[in-house]
């Protein structure tokens, strides 16, 4: 559909970013409040919820140390069961918070501001939660130094021809590069939580973590400055961390796994799946917060559009997967792909294609997409869907290769389980924390959007004349 | 703006600056120095059931290793001989000497004597003494100058990275099978080159793969 001139959004008449005219003071009023107002309730009971979680990650953490990793389902031929699922889980999770903060800001999406520092805290405390996986999961944990290539008396190296290794790397440079863009970015609202603190503890540990930011120009330009370097260097990290993550699987030659596809495909489902977890979360603390005139309508279709995209990304290498499997003219692979369908695992499967590919469909549909309730719940199977995404790799290719003497059925224990609820205990106990001690909104940036920040606010832009607003209304007035 | 920190925390920064490396590179350097097993296993000296010179037996006397620790060309381990070899010549040789009534002790009640194990590996380092004399690694590469020892120590650190010196690189390590139990053979003085050693049927290549000694 060709859309006529009248149609297209004015630039200078672009609906806000920012709804109900509100001036700088009661911006940062209203992102500061859940920080220094009373501890609300509902965060009361929800954190409790979270640490009961964190509770039962710490007890089952504690005793596969003591026991090993026998507690877990995992035996031949299943060897990676549902601790590599998880860590792909979250790591895949992060993407969108470093897409939204980095690749967003390098493209100028100026919506952005208003979700970034949400999603970026998101990315971290996801991060942290796969890096808990492949930590645990080596079973003598005591050991875990060998991954690190430390010089040693055993002159003994990594192996850096495996994946494993360049997962290694690849997260923890993630972790490291989110956490400084994270930070960084943090520093100015931490100085204005400072300024604003009424305890001496407050003004300490803001002003201690500020590090003495007192927004001259001078700072501002090296902030600008910092910034923008970082988001260039995160920027490649949502293409590569996941793709390196692929490279687990795609490096082998299990049937399923062993296939090009892999890279982008997984990226697109990390994307696919922040998203879901972004909206997720979004959802909840803007109303919980009453930040609806930030958080507005307009962010969540945007993001519900992207997850639409990146969904039917996802769901086109579903079926580029099977098609590839029948014209390589390799049995095994074929085997493997209809069997993920018929076999029995496929009650995973058909929860996957479900979740990922048709329930995203919806959000071709404005009013579904501005519908909180039903995006809530969309967000909610995009979730589910993209951890079965990872278990139905794992599961199928590896309980059905090419020896039938060696098939099994993988199911996991009570500990399996416990690990994954207990990881989201961890997750959403910093979440809260976050929520409750820092702005999660970005402070200053949202002001740069608010229409009143704009050079030419106020003045009555010429409609007829082409160059309105770009010439200065005195310098008119002198012609 | 409101002062909230001391004029003294101007420091801090110059402070974390110069010490933080200072207390980087003292824990590096207290790592590789005291952790390592040149520091924790060398110099082993257990005290011993009978006070028992390597020093008199092996090297004033002459006696060959293999005549106690006769099974190191045929077996894994070096046996630690029984009371009865000690009483081979012990039956004529100092019969009354008071420092040896446990040795008697141990011969008449039939028990074995408590010896204290210097030289140890771990279980999952899978070490053969029998390859290792055939291929002509002399008791010394690992053992040091047992013969001038009158209390045996550990004097190599019998770390994995001692192993991998070795095997990765093992002729200055080789001597001619006859010679392997031979403490004052110098491969200067022979002017040896296991290349050219007529007895060697073939070249020393130790394994360097993981399940070569983790089995």
């Amino acid at each position: 559909m060709v859309q006529s001139v009248e149609q297209i959004e004015r630039v200078d008449r672009r609906v806000p970013l920012v709804l109900g005219g509100k001036s700088f003071h009661e911006v940062t009023e209203a992102i500061a409040a859940p920080i220094e107002g009373r501890t609300p309730k509902l965060w009361w009971i929800i954190f409790s919820a979270a640490v009961t979680l964190l509770g039962i990650l710490v007890a089952s953490t504690g005793y596969l140390f003591y026991e090993g990793t026998g507690i877990w389902g995992l035996n031949n031929p299943a060897g990676w069961g549902w601790a590599i699922v998880n860590f792909v889980f979250w790591v895949g999770i992060g993407h969108a918070g470093t897409l939204i903060s980095a690749i967003l800001f390098l493209f100028r999406q100026k919506w952005r501001t208003s979700i970034n520092r949400f999603a970026e805290a998101m990315t971290l405390f996801a991060v942290a939660c796969a890096l808990l996986f492949p930590t645990i999961h080596v079973g003598r944990v005591w050991l875990l130094y060998y991954v690190f290539p430390i010089p040693n008396q055993m002159q003994m190296w990594p192996q850096f021809r495996s994946p494993l290794l360049w997962d290694v790397f690849a997260v923890t440079i993630y972790g490291t590069v989110s956490l400084l863009f994270w930070y960084v970015g943090l520093i100015p609202d931490l100085a204005t939580m400072r300024d604003r603190a009424k305890s001496a503890l407050g003004r300490m540990l803001y002003g201690f973590f500020s590090l003495g930011w007192r927004g001259s120009n001078r700072h501002w330009q090296h902030y600008e400055v910092a910034y923008l370097i970082l988001a260039g260097l995160a920027t490649p990290l949502v293409l590569s961390v996941h793709s390196i993550v692929s490279f687990d699987f795609a490096t082998s030659v299990i049937p399923g796994w062993h296939t090009t596809i892999f890279p982008p495909y997984f990226v697109a489902g990390a994307i696919f799946s922040g998203f879901g977890m972004v909206l997720t979360l979004m959802i909840i603390a803007r109303w919980a917060f009453k930040l609806e005139h930030i958080m507005t309508m307009r962010h969540l279709e945007n993001m519900a559009k992207i997850t639409l995209l990146t969904g039917t990304m996802v769901g086109y290498a579903y079926g580029i997967e099977f098609f590839i499997a029948w014209y390589s003219g390799n049995q095994f692979e074929q085997f493997t792909f209809i069997s993920r369908m018929f076999g029995p695992y496929s009650w995973a499967y058909w929860t996957m294609v479900s979740c990922n590919v048709f329930i995203p469909q919806l959000l071709w549909f404005r009013k579904i997409r501005t519908n909180v309730k039903v995006l809530f719940v969309i967000s909610i199977f995009v979730n589910i869907g993209m951890w079965f995404e990872r278990f139905v790799i794992v599961a199928t290719s590896l309980t059905r290769d090419f020896l039938p003497s060696s098939w099994a059925y993988y199911s996991p224990t009570i500990w399996d389980v416990a690990a994954l609820v207990g990881s989201f205990g961890l997750f959403f106990t910093l979440f809260l924390l976050f929520l409750r001690f820092l702005p999660m909104i970005a402070v200053a940036e949202i002001k740069g959007v608010l229409p009143q920040a704009n050079p030419h606010h106020g003045h009555t832009p010429h409609a007829e004349e082409s160059h309105a607003g770009a010439t200065p209304a005195p310098a008119e007035a002198k012609e | 703006m409101a002062v909230i920190f001391p004029s003294w925390t101007n420091k801090l920064p110059h402070a974390i600056g110069v010490g933080l490396p200072v207390v980087a590179l003292a824990a590096i350097a207290g790592v590789w120095y005291f952790f390592s097993p040149e520091f924790t296993d060398v110099g082993y000296r257990p005290k011993q059931p009978i006070a028992y010179s390597h020093k008199v037996h092996a090297g004033d006397l002459g006696l060959d290793c293999r005549f106690c620790h006769n099974t190191i060309e045929r077996g894994f381990y070096a046996a630690v001989p029984p009371a009865e070899t000690c009483m081979l010549c012990h039956t004529t040789v100092r019969k009354e000497r008071p420092t040896l009534t446990p040795l008697r002790l141990a011969f008449k009640q039939d028990k074995p004597i408590k010896w204290v194990r210097v030289h140890m590996l771990p279980d999952y380092a899978f070490f053969n003494h029998r390859v290792h004399l055939a291929a002509g690694v002399g008791c010394i590469s690992c053992h040091g100058r047992v013969d001038t020892m009158d209390v045996v120590e550990q004097k190599k650190s019998l770390s994995m990275g001692f192993c991998l010196d070795c095997h990765r690189n093992p002729t200055p390590n080789l001597r001619p099978v006859s010679q392997i139990t031979n403490m004052r053979w110098d491969a200067k003085i022979a002017n040896y080159d296991p290349k050219t050693d007529p007895h060697r049927k073939r070249t020393v290549e130790p394994p360097l793969h993981c399940s070569g000694c983790h089995r």
